[in-house]
């Protein structure tokens, strides 16, 4: 599975992060050296495993259903780029 | 026995009738304290942010923990619509970059969801719901967290983001593509929500977004294949679902017979113009990467857990039903109606608990409660969880009706009298001196009375004007100041006119 | 006596109980090498006054009579991982800069109630993701370390504990703490001749501590020797309700239980780890630490781990999945760098915000964790990584039916000079082929320095144990480092 200039754009969208035509460039050999390496894994025959879930045996705890936490929204506001009112303020979003 | 409705709702083309196909997403807010993975409140109406804890800002380094009673509530529903649960389920992350997604996923149920297929049986026919039944398929039933919330107008160019909704546990309750028509939506919602209530898993409060649709609908000619569906999102009350549906129906028709396609995406319901519209902020929507939380570990349930979740549900509505009507003997109409409500039934069986005899005064009191008591709180504006006259209150009047004190006519009075005092019925009754007369020697002498001052009408009546009598029993109840017995009104009447 | 910055925690630890100095001191000593090692870059945040006040409450306690903990007047170097109160914590990210926790994390807040103190912040490869500390947005860490060949070469102390190896190893700090996600505490406690362990996933909270690879990550300390990192080790580790895959389970004293007798025990010799195109003093290396270990009392069986070739290309797939996903976070609303360019919208926002944070290796994993995922490839990669994830920790399983440890080297080469590798990443990934497929499988295991290779540069053995088994792994350890009698120790040129 090659990937092309136009998925390394659409990955980058996906993941949020700007690229130029030259950063896009340079990724398609890039990532496909490193994709065309992984796919070794398709040598494995994993077709009665099941994959991972748990690396080592455990089980999922339920919490108690109490409130313990909140109230600190200082803490929470503390390192916003920018809050006003409570609020952070993002960019107006228009739907 | 529920018998199959064929749907008669269409849309008419210029290429024929339609046939719509509608599934429904409802996401049910759980009812719990705390919130899905971490200690913040669920409290409603809070300040900005004060409700939010490190995990829920998704500050770094910041983990989840699973709370037990969302879990508890999950199952308990899905136990409630004879769903399938699942003993082995995991939690998924749905990956999407939103203002008031701050972990950048929301973490949810993909690949193995807690609940699988259930069932809940609708009706469209309020007064006799077992003749125009129909059962709708549940998918699915999984846990997620909410969002947060996003305000547009409070600065010229910036949004405000408040998190405290942020991570509230959802059960999302997924059906199945059975519905065909607004009105049978808008049974399934109201179905849904009345069991969710019982159960006490939600507390279906549509205005306060506790319960809110997605709405998948599709168009296709009558028996044909399943056409191509739009998802409106986050619709948030009876009345906006069948809009939703509505418009749908007809746009994806019309779009269709101008040699258009349907596209498969996510709309928005503006209710201000009654219409939907394409979201494009949602175009990473067919990629959500999900993958396996790896925060958390797979959710094994224990059979004690499923056994103890179980035992706790309570009557469910269709049981109910079922039972008013076969061994209380109340009227279809009735056993509908006081069932709907899990308050409404509650206060129904504690009025029959403060009586000695149950069984005998079901059908009157039931009857007095969807009538007398219904009008009275409508009047007031009140839910019966606050009605002002208790259940053993108003057992306490249907026992003087059914002992022959007062009659039906002076119940009202009464009635009335303790809904502005609060006083008991025996009490009010004793003080106005509201009872009723049975002893046949007071009613024989009044009645000698207005036969000796109506001599002409009493020999019209025995010439067989027959008509008359209603006249002689009125003149009787008027004297007596309406507090005759009217049973034994009429019988001495009947003895003595001849 | 030794000199007080010589000195690992339990030198500190006996010479504070006897009286031979005071914790404060010892505090003074380390901040005036901490000063003095600006060379190195190891330090992002320097915090003297933490140190100072964990010193005097050493003090104080001691001269009050009361019982001290098992850090106590041990300042230590904090890898910039770790969500400290108050104290900037920046994942040597640029998308971070600035970001004062409101926390603590559960790791630093365990060893500061142990008495620890913190001399500052550790420079890190960025996000933990590298092998060579040169991704880190604050400049690489160099090495306390040169070759011999008389060339002054800067050389990498690896990664992506690179600052914790560099300080430890310089004898900036007594002892670091690091974090290792597939090899992060090991090879570069390989590249700088101290003992790093990684527990069995589990036994310390991830709670606080910045998310790379989420079914991954584990703390563990970065020391002089076995006992430092045991007792370490026991102070970092326990119970934590806050993280889900915490493992309740009480915390051995492994220091009281060390023992390098290690007679009984079998030691597994994987034959797949001689991998092609070893350097010859690696093999060497190996063969000299099973005999170590035979003369230890041990038994030693070869086995075989028939899936390890797969290991690093299913933890390329796996790790870069989960950070995608856990980077996520860093999107500019709520904490750390946003680059907002005139009249962008919120998406816009993003995605500027994201290419000016995030470092060039971090954009990389992020965009391959992204297409893994990404819809039609997703069982492909990564639901077929995470089966072979399940073979490989089956391999383990069945070798562990056979022998109780695994001696295998920690690393594939000594450590290289900066700028080496940085062009091509599989390379720098093959750094790690030792060390990920014990991380792939949760278990713990450590790397003791057993021996220099020709240019003087330290090379490390790696033990790696049954789950839950630290002991044996620290047994193990010791047996090695009392036979290799590894003394060699970086000149001090900075
Ligand atoms: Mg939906
Ligand atoms: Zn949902």
């Amino acid at each position: 599975m090659s990937i092309d200039k136009e998925t390394v754009k659409k990955i980058a969208s996906l993941s949020r992060i700007a690229i130029t035509e030259a950063e896009a460039d340079a990724f398609v050999p890039e990532l496909n050296q490193i994709l065309g390496w992984v796919e070794q894994l398709g040598e494995v025959d994993c077709s009665k495993v099941e994959p991972m879930t748990a690396v080592i045996p455990n089980k999922l705890r339920l919490r108690e259903d109490v409130v313990t936490d909140g109230e600190i929204r200082d803490k929470i506001l503390a390192n916003a780029p920018i809050a006003e009112h409570g609020f952070f303020a993002v960019p107006k979003v228009i739907e | 026995m529920v018998k199959m409705t064929e749907s008669t709702y269409r849309i008419q083309g210029g290429t024929g009738e339609w046939e719509v196909v509608i599934g429904l997403e409802v996401h049910a807010q759980i009812t719990s304290k705390s919130k899905l993975f971490s200690g913040a409140s669920t409290e409603f109406g809070a300040e900005p942010n004060t409700q939010v804890s490190l995990v829920d800002a998704a500050m770094p380094g910041m983990l989840p923990t699973l709370n037990g009673e969302c879990v508890r509530q999950a199952v308990r529903t899905g136990l409630a619509i004879n769903a399938q649960i699942n003993k082995y389920s995991r939690f998924d992350r749905k990956n999407c970059f939103y203002a008031d997604l701050p972990q950048g996923y929301q973490i949810s149920q993909l690949y193995h969801p807690i609940v699988g297929e259930g069932v809940i049986q609708i009706s469209l026919d309020e007064k006799d719901p077992d003749a125009h039944g129909k059962a709708i398929g549940v998918e699915r039933i999984h846990i997620e967290q909410d969002a947060g919330k996003l305000m547009h107008d409070q600065h010229p160019t910036m949004s405000y983001v408040d998190l405290n909704r942020c991570g509230v546990a959802l059960m999302e309750i997924v059906s199945k593509p059975d519905m065909t028509s607004p009105k049978e939506a808008a049974a399934y919602v109201r179905k849904l929500r009345s069991i969710l209530r019982y159960v006490g898993s939600c507390d279906g409060n549509m205005e306060q977004g506790s319960m809110r649709a997605d709405v998948n609908v599709s168009v296709r000619k009558p028996g044909g294949e399943l056409g191509t569906r739009t998802e409106t999102k986050n619709v948030n009350s009876m009345r906006f679902i069948q809009a939703v549906i509505e418009y749908e129906a007809q746009r994806q028709v019309d779009l269709i017979e101008d040699g258009g396609e349907v596209v498969q995406e996510t709309r928005l319901f503006d209710p201000d113009r009654n219409e939907t519209r394409s979201m494009r902020s949602k175009e990473d929507a067919h990629d959500y990467r999900y993958f396996p939380d790896p925060d958390l570990l797979p959710l094994e349930l224990e059979d004690d857990f499923i056994f103890d979740c179980k035992a706790s549900l309570p009557e469910l509505p269709d049981e109910k039903r079922a039972r008013y009507k076969n061994v209380l003997g109340l009227s279809a109409y009735n056993a509908a109606v006081l069932t709907a409500e899990h308050e409404t039934a509650l206060w129904f069986e504690e009025l029959l608990e403060t009586t000695d005899k149950p069984e005998e005064i079901a059908s009157s009191a039931a009857n007095w409660v969807t009538s007398e008591l219904f009008g009275a709180l409508n009047r007031l504006g009140l839910g019966i969880e606050n009605s002002p006259v208790s259940p053993a209150q108003a057992a306490e009047l249907l026992g003087l009706i059914a002992d022959g004190t007062i009659s039906g006519k002076i119940a009202k009075q009464v009635f009335e009298i303790m809904l502005e005092t609060g006083d008991g019925a025996r009490k009010i009754v004793e003080e106005q001196g509201l009872k009723q007369e049975s002893d046949t020697g007071a009613i024989e002498k009044v009645i000698a009375e207005v036969m000796a001052a109506n001599e002409d009408k009493v020999a019209q009546y025995r010439d067989g004007k027959d008509k008359l009598f209603g006249f002689f029993v009125g003149q009787t109840m008027k004297a007596m100041q309406g507090k005759a017995n009217p049973q034994v009104v009429n019988e001495l009447l009947k003895k003595t006119l001849g | 006596m030794t000199a007080i910055f010589e000195m690992g925690i339990a030198g500190i630890r006996s010479g504070i109980a006897d009286g031979d100095f005071t914790a404060k001191e010892v505090a003074e000593t380390f901040i005036a090498r901490v000063s003095a090692a600006k060379p190195l870059n190891a330090f992002l945040v320097e915090t003297p006054e933490h140190a100072l006040a964990a010193a005097e409450a050493t003090d104080k306690a001691k001269a009050a009579g009361e019982t001290l903990g098992k850090m106590a007047g041990v300042p230590i170097g904090m890898k910039d991982l770790f969500c400290t109160q108050g104290v900037e914590t920046t994942a040597a990210s640029g998308i971070l800069k600035g970001f004062v926790p409101q926390y603590e994390s559960t790791v630093s807040s365990n060893l500061f109630q142990a008495g620890a103190g913190m001399l500052g912040k550790l420079n890190l490869d960025q996000f933990a993701m590298g092998s060579s500390n040169e991704t880190s947005a604050f400049g690489n860490v160099i090495s306390p370390w040169r070759r011999n060949d008389g060339g002054n070469s800067d050389l990498t102390p690896g990664g992506s504990s690179g600052g914790s190896a560099a300080v430890v190893s310089g004898r900036i700090a007594p002892a670091a703490t690091g974090t290792d996600t597939g090899g992060s505490i090991r090879q570069p406690a390989a590249f700088t001749g101290i003992t790093g362990f990684k527990p069995t996933y589990g036994r310390c909270s991830r709670w606080g501590t910045i998310a790379f690879a989420s079914s991954l990550d584990q703390a563990g300390p970065m020391a002089h020797d076995v006992r430092d990192c045991a007792i370490m080790l026991g102070s970092m580790a326990g119970f934590d309700a806050k993280d889900s895959t915490s493992l309740d389970l009480p915390v051995p004293d492994w220091e009281a239980a060390l023992s390098s007798n290690l007679a009984g025990k079998k030691i597994g010799i994987p034959k797949e780890y001689r991998v092609e195109n070893m350097p010859a003093e690696i093999d060497a290396l190996w063969e000299k630490g099973i005999e170590m270990l035979k003369d230890a009392g041990a038994t030693i069986v070869d086995v075989s781990l028939p899936h390890t070739k797969y290991a690093l290309p299913a933890y390329y797939i796996i790790a870069p999945a989960e950070a995608s996903s856990n980077l996520s976070r860093y999107d500019g609303v709520r904490y750390g760098l946003r680059d907002l360019p005139d009249g962008a919208g919120l998406q816009d926002m993003y995605a500027a915000t994201r290419e000016a944070g995030f470092g060039p290796e971090v954009k990389r994993r992020i965009m391959i964790g992204t297409y893994v995922l990404s819809a039609g490839y997703y069982d492909a990669y990564y639901t077929q990584a995470q089966k072979v994830r399940t073979l490989i920790s089956q391999d383990f399983d069945k070798a562990w039916n056979s022998c109780d440890l695994l001696l295998t080297p920690t690393a594939p080469s000594a450590a290289f000079g900066l700028g080496e590798k940085m062009d091509d990443p599989l390379a720098m990934y093959l750094n790690d082929v030792f060390t990920v497929p014990s991380s792939l499988a949760g278990l713990p295991a450590m790397s003791v320095p057993a021996g220099i290779d020709g240019k003087g540069l330290p090379l490390g053995l790696q033990i790696i144990g049954k789950a839950l088994d630290e002991q044996s792994v620290f047994n193990a350890g010791l047996a090695i480092e009392e036979r290799a009698g590894f003394v060699a120790k970086p000149e001090q040129w900075w």
